[in-house]
C-alpha cells in the first residue's frame, strides 16, 4: 500500500505540484497522465524523494517514508524511467545484480534472480549475461532496466515514461510482455505517460494532472464518461482523436451487439458511423442513467447500453495494440 | 649521419651522467604528477557537487598554466629556493589543469539518466561516485593524466635551469657551449620519455572500462615508483655538494678535467646557471660551486676562493686583443692601452665587479675614478677624428674593461672611440674582430688557447699550467693566423675557480682543492 498525501513542490514561486493525494492498494496500478510540465513526473519523483516534496507526504505500509533511511527505501521502490539509464559500464548481469549486491544477498542468491528474472523478459541469461548495454536493442535495454528495478523483489514499482524511449511498434510488444511479466504480477506500480492508450491499457486507476493539480483520479471509463472538467473532457477528447480512436465505429462492432432491444428505459438512435467514443460520450449525457443507443445496418436494428459499449471499446484498443 | 654518431659516442661517454639525468626526469615529472592527481582528482569531484565554484577553480588552474614555465621558475626561487621543491611545485601546477578539466568533465558527462537511475534504485552518492560516476569518467581522467605526464615530461627541462637536474642539464649545457650533439643528447631522450609513458598509459587505458581499474592499483604503484627515481642518484652520489654552471659541466677545462687532475675528487652535482649559482652557495642550497674568480659576488656574498693547487684550470688574463693592421696604423693606441698592463689584480677586479654589480655604480664612473686612482685619468682630446669600435661580451667585467680601454684611448691620443659593450658570445666578438667590424676587445688567454685556436691536444697539455707560455702561444699563434694583436695582460686572471663559503672554509680549514679530496 502506498498513499500520497497533498504532495506539493514549490520552486520558489512557481508550484509545480499541488496537493496531489492518492492511495494505491497491494497490487494496484496507477497511470499519471497529463500535458508535459503538468508535474506528473515530479509528483512520481516525490514518491521516492529523488524530489523532495515542499509539503506532503507519502506514507508506504502505514509508515512515513521521509523518516526511514533514504536508499533502503528507495530499494524497495523499483525504478524505471525513459531514458532506462542502465550503467554501460557494467554487463547486463551486474546491471540487474546492482540492488540485490547493495542488499549484500549471497552471490549464488542473485545469480539465480538474475537469470530468473532475465528468463522472465525474454533476455535468455545464456546468451545475455554477458552482453554490454550498448549491444542491445532499445527493446532489450528497456526489458534489463525493468529486470534491474525487479531485481531485489520491491512491492512498489515506480516508472517514468517506460515505454516512451522505443518506437511504437517495440513499444506495443514491450507492453503486452510487460503485462505477462510473472514477476511483476501483484506489484504496486506508479507509472508517468503521456499515452493515454498505455494508461488505460495498463492502468486501474488513471491521474490526470494539469498545472500541477490532479483533475481527476479514478478508473480510466470514468475519466471517459464521467469527465470532472471541461479540461479533462477536452483532453480525452483530443488524446482520443490523436489516437486514432475515432476509427473505432458502431459499424466496426456491429456484429457483437445486442439484437434485442431492452425492456427499458429511453432510445437513443445513431448512425452506424458514429465514432464508438461518440457513442459513450452521447449515452453517457443521458440523466436517466439507462438510456440504450440504436443503430441500423444493412436493414438490421441493434441495440447497446453503456457498459457494453465500453467493454467492447477496451477490447478493441487492446486488439489493436497486439 | 655525422651527426648521429657524435651523438652516440656522446651518449657512450655520459652514459652515467645521462642515467642520473632520465631518472632525475622521470622523478620530476612523477612526483609532480602524483601530487596533481592528489589535488586535482579530488577538488574536480568536489567542483561536480559544488557547481558555483567550478568556474573560478577551472579558471585558477587555467591562469595558472598559462604563467610562462619560466617565469613561474623565477616566482618560485625566492619562496622555495632552488633544486627539486620549486621544480616540483611549478610542474605540479602545469599538471593541475589538465587533471582537474577532466576529472570534472568526465563526471559531468556521465549521463543524466543513468545518475538518476543510480540513485533512483537506491545507491547512495558515495556509492554512485565509486560504482558509477567514476568508473564512466576514468578514460576522460585518464586522458587528463596523460596530457599532465606529456606536458610534465616537457615543462622538467626547464628543472635544470634552477638546479633540479633532469634532461634539460645536457640541453642548457648545449646551448651555453653552442653545441648540438648535446642539446640532442637532451632532447631526444626528454622526447623519447614523453611518447613512452604516453604510450605506456595508452596501454593501461586501452581496453573497457572494467580493465582500466583493475589496472588503477598497478599504476598507482608505478606512479608511486616512478617518483622515487628522482632520488635514486643521489643515494649513489656521495660527495661534496656542489652547484656547477651547465658550461662549465660541458667544457673540456671544465668538470671532467678538475675531476681528472684531483684524483679521488667527489661532487653531488646539481647544474645550475651562474646567476643562481652564487646564491645557492651562500644560502647553503649547496657548498661549492665554480664561479669565475673575478665576480663581485664573492666579496659580496663572503666567498672563499680555494687555490687551485694543481692546476686544473687553464689561465685567463686578460688582454685587449687589436684587429689585423691597427697596432701599426695606430702606435698610440698600444702605447695607451699598456699603460693598464699588470695593473688590475684578481681582487681588484673583483672590487670593481662589486661596485657596478651591488653598489650600483655605472661602469662608466667606475672606470674612471679607478683611472684616477692610479693616476692615469686624463680628459677627452676630443678631435673629433677617426672612432675605434670597442666591443665586449656580455658580462659586467668587461662592460668596465670598454669604459677603461675608452677612456685611455680619448685622454692619450687624438682617436674617438665608439663603446660597443655586449655585443655577445667570444663567437660573435671574435668574428667582429676579424672581420674588422670591431677594432678591438678584451678577450681571456685561456679561450683563445681552447676556443678560438685550434690548438692540439699535446700542446695544451704542455703550456695549459704555466700562465706565461699559454699568453705567449695565443700572441704568437693569433698574430701568424689572423694578424690579430695581443698587447699586454691586464693583471687579472678570470679563471673558473671552486669557492666554498668563508665561514665553511674557517672551519673546515680549507684553502686548496686538493683540501676537498677526501
Amino acid at each position: 500500500m502506498i498513499e500520497a498525501r497533498q504532495l506539493t513542490k514549490r520552486y520558489g514561486s512557481f508550484t509545480a505540484v499541488y496537493q496531489v493525494s492518492f492511495r494505491l492498494e497491494q497490487g494496484q496500478t496507477l497511470a499519471l497522465i497529463g500535458p508535459s510540465g503538468c508535474g506528473k513526473t515530479t509528483t512520481l519523483k516525490m514518491a521516492n524523494r529523488l524530489i523532495r516534496p515542499t509539503e506532503g507526504s507519502v506514507w508506504v505500509d502505514g509508515k512515513d517514508v521521509s523518516q526511514q533511511p533514504i536508499e533502503q527505501m528507495r530499494r524497495r521502490m523499483g525504478y524505471v524511467i525513459q531514458d532506462i539509464g542502465l550503467f554501460p559500464h557494467y554487463s547486463v548481469e551486474q546491471n540487474v545484480a546492482v540492488v540485490p549486491r547493495l542488499l549484500g544477498w549471497p552471490a549464488e542468491k542473485i545469480r539465480k534472480r538474475v537469470g530468473e528474472l532475465l528468463e522472465q523478459l525474454g533476455l535468455p541469461p545464456g546468451q545475455f549475461n554477458k552482453k554490454y548495454p550498448h549491444q542491445l536493442s532499445g527493446g532489450q535495454q528497456q526489458r534489463v532496466g525493468i529486470a534491474r528495478a525487479l531485481a531485489a523483489d520491491p512491492p512498489i514499482i515506480l516508472m517514468d515514461e517506460p515505454f516512451g524511449a522505443l518506437d511504437p511498434l517495440t513499444r506495443q510488444q514491450a507492453r503486452r510482455d510487460f503485462l505477462e511479466v510473472e514477476a511483476l504480477k501483484n506489484k504496486t506500480i506508479i507509472m508517468v505517460t503521456h499515452d493515454i492508450e498505455e494508461a488505460f491499457e495498463m492502468a486501474a486507476i488513471v491521474g490526470l494532472m494539469k498545472h500541477g493539480r490532479l483533475q481527476q483520479l479514478g478508473p480510466p471509463e470514468q475519466l471517459l464518461l464521467a469527465p470532472a472538467n471541461d479540461f479533462v473532457r477536452e483532453f480525452m477528447a483530443e488524446k482520443a482523436s490523436q489516437l486514432e480512436l475515432l476509427s473505432i465505429t458502431l459499424s466496426g462492432v456491429f456484429s457483437q451487439l445486442a439484437e434485442v432491444a431492452p425492456t427499458t428505459g429511453k432510445g437513443v438512435s445513431m448512425p452506424a458511423q458514429t465514432p464508438l467514443l461518440f457513442a459513450i460520450h452521447r449515452l453517457a449525457k443521458e440523466k436517466t442513467g439507462e438510456a440504450y443507443g440504436t443503430t441500423l445496418k444493412n436493414g438490421e436494428s441493434r441495440y447497446f447500453q453503456l457498459d457494453v459499449l465500453f467493454q467492447l471499446f477496451r477490447q478493441t484498443l487492446i486488439q489493436w495494440n497486439n | 649521419m655525422e651527426q648521429l654518431t657524435l651523438l652516440w659516442q656522446f651518449l657512450a661517454d655520459n652514459r652515467a651522467k645521462l642515467l642520473e639525468q632520465v631518472l632525475e626526469h622521470i622523478g620530476l615529472t612523477f612526483i609532480s604528477l602524483l601530487l596533481a592527481a592528489i589535488v586535482a582528482i579530488p577538488l574536480g569531484i568536489f567542483i561536480t557537487r559544488r557547481q558555483k565554484l567550478a568556474g573560478g577553480f577551472l579558471g585558477l588552474a587555467g591562469i595558472l598554466q598559462t604563467v610562462p614555465s619560466i617565469a613561474l621558475l623565477g616566482f618560485l626561487i625566492p619562496l622555495l629556493g632552488i633544486g627539486a621543491k620549486p621544480a616540483i611545485v611549478a610542474l605540479f601546477f602545469y599538471a593541475l589543469l589538465p587533471i582537474l578539466r577532466n576529472t570534472y568533465t568526465g563526471i559531468q558527462e556521465v549521463d543524466a539518466s543513468v545518475k538518476e537511475a543510480a540513485l533512483g534504485i537506491g545507491l547512495s552518492k558515495g556509492q554512485m561516485l565509486r560504482q558509477v560516476e567514476l568508473p564512466l569518467a576514468l578514460p576522460v581522467i585518464f586522458a587528463g593524466l596523460r596530457t599532465a605526464t606529456v606536458i610534465n615530461v616537457g615543462v622538467a627541462t626547464l628543472a635544470a635551469y634552477i638546479g633540479a637536474g633532469g634532461l634539460g642539464e645536457f640541453i642548457f649545457g648545449g646551448i651555453a657551449l653552442n653545441n648540438t650533439t648535446m642539446i640532442l643528447a637532451g632532447a631526444l631522450p626528454a622526447a623519447a620519455l614523453a611518447i613512452l609513458f604516453d604510450q605506456m598509459l595508452a596501454f593501461l587505458q586501452r581496453g573497457r572500462v572494467g580493465k582500466l581499474r583493475n589496472n588503477l592499483p598497478v599504476l598507482l604503484l608505478g606512479v608511486a615508483f616512478l617518483s622515487s627515481a628522482y632520488f635514486w642518484p643521489q643515494v649513489y652520489a656521495p660527495g661534496w655538494k656542489a652547484g656547477f654552471p651547465p658550461e662549465f659541466m660541458g667544457r673540456k677545462d671544465g668538470y671532467n678535467n678538475l675531476v681528472d687532475t684531483y684524483g679521488g675528487l667527489r661532487f653531488n652535482t646539481t647544474v645550475l646557471n651562474n646567476a643562481l649559482m652564487y646564491a645557492a652557495v651562500k644560502e647553503k642550497e649547496v657548498d661549492v660551486i665554480s664561479g669565475y674568480s673575478t665576480d663581485g659576488r664573492i666579496k659580496a656574498y663572503g666567498l672563499a676562493i680555494l687555490e687551485d693547487d694543481r692546476h686544473a684550470f687553464p689561465p685567463y688574463y686578460c688582454t685587449p686583443i687589436l684587429r689585423k693592421g691597427l697596432a701599426e696604423e695606430h702606435p698610440e693606441v698600444v702605447k695607451a692601452l699598456n699603460l693598464l698592463a699588470g695593473k688590475i689584480n684578481d681582487s681588484v677586479m673583483t672590487s670593481l665587479n662589486y661596485r657596478v654589480d651591488f653598489d650600483k655604480e655605472s661602469p662608466e664612473a667606475v672606470a674612471r675614478n679607478f683611472l684616477e686612482s692610479l693616476g692615469l685619468w686624463r680628459p677627452d682630446r676630443a678631435q673629433g677624428g677617426e672612432a675605434l669600435i670597442i666591443g665586449s661580451k656580455i658580462f659586467t667585467e668587461q662592460y668596465i674593461l670598454v669604459e677603461l680601454f675608452s677612456q685611455l684611448i680619448n685622454g692619450y691620443t687624438d682617436l674617438d672611440t665608439d663603446p660597443r659593450p655586449g655585443l655577445g658570445g667570444t663567437k660573435i666578438c671574435f668574428d667582429a674582430l676579424a672581420a674588422g667590424e670591431v677594432d678591438l676587445y678584451p678577450e681571456y688567454t685561456g679561450t683563445g688557447l681552447q676556443v678560438l685556436l685550434d690548438t692540439p691536444d699535446s700542446v695544451t697539455q704542455q703550456i695549459i699550467t704555466e700562465a706565461d707560455a699559454v699568453y705567449g702561444y695565443v700572441k704568437t699563434r693569433f698574430r701568424k693566423q689572423y694578424g690579430i694583436e695581443w698587447l699586454e695582460p691586464l693583471g687579472f686572471n678570470n679563471t673558473y675557480a671552486l669557492m666554498v663559503r668563508e665561514e665553511m672554509a674557517r672551519k673546515l680549514k680549507l684553502e686548496k682543492v686538493s683540501g676537498l679530496v677526501r
